[in-house]
């Protein structure tokens, strides 16, 4: 294939062309690679700035708020300067100054049904970090719906899950969660609290994650992973298709 | 017969902080009385008023969420493992 980096290519993203897994192809793949992060807050701040860092070409931020003086504790993407910012313009200087190479293109809204499949039919690869399960559901079915990979995550505390959801081939979010949650019955970040590198963390794996769907490498679909930054702890649980799956569950089982 | 059950960060007030705890019983709503028994409290944030299982907390048997065995009668032995693993959905 055609070689089409330039001398400063090459040597921001040495250390990972280096790897075989990576290469100019794979390089390559992250330039073409369209990945939208859906929440710019505590996990999507972390995924965001490494899925920049790491040369994805075209980063999609989805948020409704603005930077809150609360939020910084956590949320890496803003900072003090982009008080009251809508937070998709703080993400958007902060990830294009770290890599003027990407095209950063601000969602601001909260996505619903409806918009959530509009936003997210852009895109290749799909990464959730909002703040309600009502939320991580409709961006889940949208997904579903669209045949894009999901990796979906939740925080609280001091602990983390993640799930990556390959539509028709894994389990998806619905099969795990499969309602919404009445009013208080699972509690945010803003009620119960969050440690600020345990957003780091999963939103990290995040983007672990999501580099690997770009680059066509094997994911931790079907697994779901719980991280305890208190005991310390992380460990996967297998997670199989729920047949009745209401989002998922006309897809035909998976193979043993 | 003891099965080890691993408890969630925010279940672990009812264990004293204790992460992994044992339980008797030959299925998995033995299990759950046993373990308030020992634990009191524990049931009720496990099961809701008319019995079922609450719906934002998952327990899994081994790597099956019970859900997809037999619910409450799914039938435990010596050596199985036990997670309770709660819905998570902050993420800001």
């Amino acid at each position: 294939m055609r070689f089409p980096f330039s001398e400063a290519d090459l040597r921001r993203y040495s250390r990972q062309m280096i790897l075989p897994e990576v290469g100019g192809a794979g390089q390559e793949r992250l330039r073409r690679s369209r990945v939208v992060v859906v929440g710019a807050g505590g996990l999507g701040s972390p995924a965001a700035l490494y899925l920049a860092a790491a040369g994805v070409g075209t980063l999609g931020v989805v948020d409704s708020d603005r930077v809150d003086l609360s939020n910084l504790q956590r949320q890496i993407l803003h900072g003090t300067k982009a008080l009251d910012l809508p937070k998709v313009t703080s993400a958007q200087g902060r990830l294009e100054e770290l890599n003027p190479e990407v095209r950063v293109i601000p969602h601001a809204l909260r996505l619903d049904a409806a918009s959530a499949r509009e936003v997210l039919a852009g895109y290749d690869v799909v990464v959730e970090g909002s703040d309600n399960l009502a939320t991580k559901l409709v961006v889940n079915d949208a997904c579903v719906a669209l045949g894009r990979p999901l990796v979906a995550a939740g925080i609280l505390r001091w602990d983390g899950q993640l799930l990556v959801v390959r539509p028709g081939e894994s389990a998806c979010y619905r099969c795990v969660y499969p309602r919404e949650a009445p009013e208080g019955a699972v509690p945010t970040c803003e009620a119960a609290g969050i440690v600020g590198p345990v957003a780091g963390v999963v939103g990290s794996l995040q983007a672990v994650e999501a580099l690997k769907l770009c680059l066509g490498l094997v994911t931790a679909a079907g697994q779901l992973l719980l991280y305890d930054g208190a005991t310390p702890e992380l460990r996967a649980i297998t997670v199989r298709p729920n047949p009745a799956c209401p989002a998922c569950g006309i897809l035909p089982p998976r193979s043993e | 017969m003891p099965v080890l059950v691993r408890i969630p960060t925010p279940l672990r007030r009812h264990t004293g902080g204790t992460a992994d705890v044992y339980a008797k019983g030959k299925d998995v709503g033995e299990l759950i009385d046993d373990l308030d028994r020992q634990f009191p409290g524990l049931r009720d944030r496990l099961v809701d008023e008319t019995g079922e299982l609450r719906r934002f907390i998952n327990i899994y048997l081994n790597q099956e969420d019970v859900r997809f065995l037999q619910g409450k009668e799914s039938l435990v032995k010596d050596g199985d493992e036990v997670s309770i693993v709660p819905a998570i959905a902050g993420g800001r």
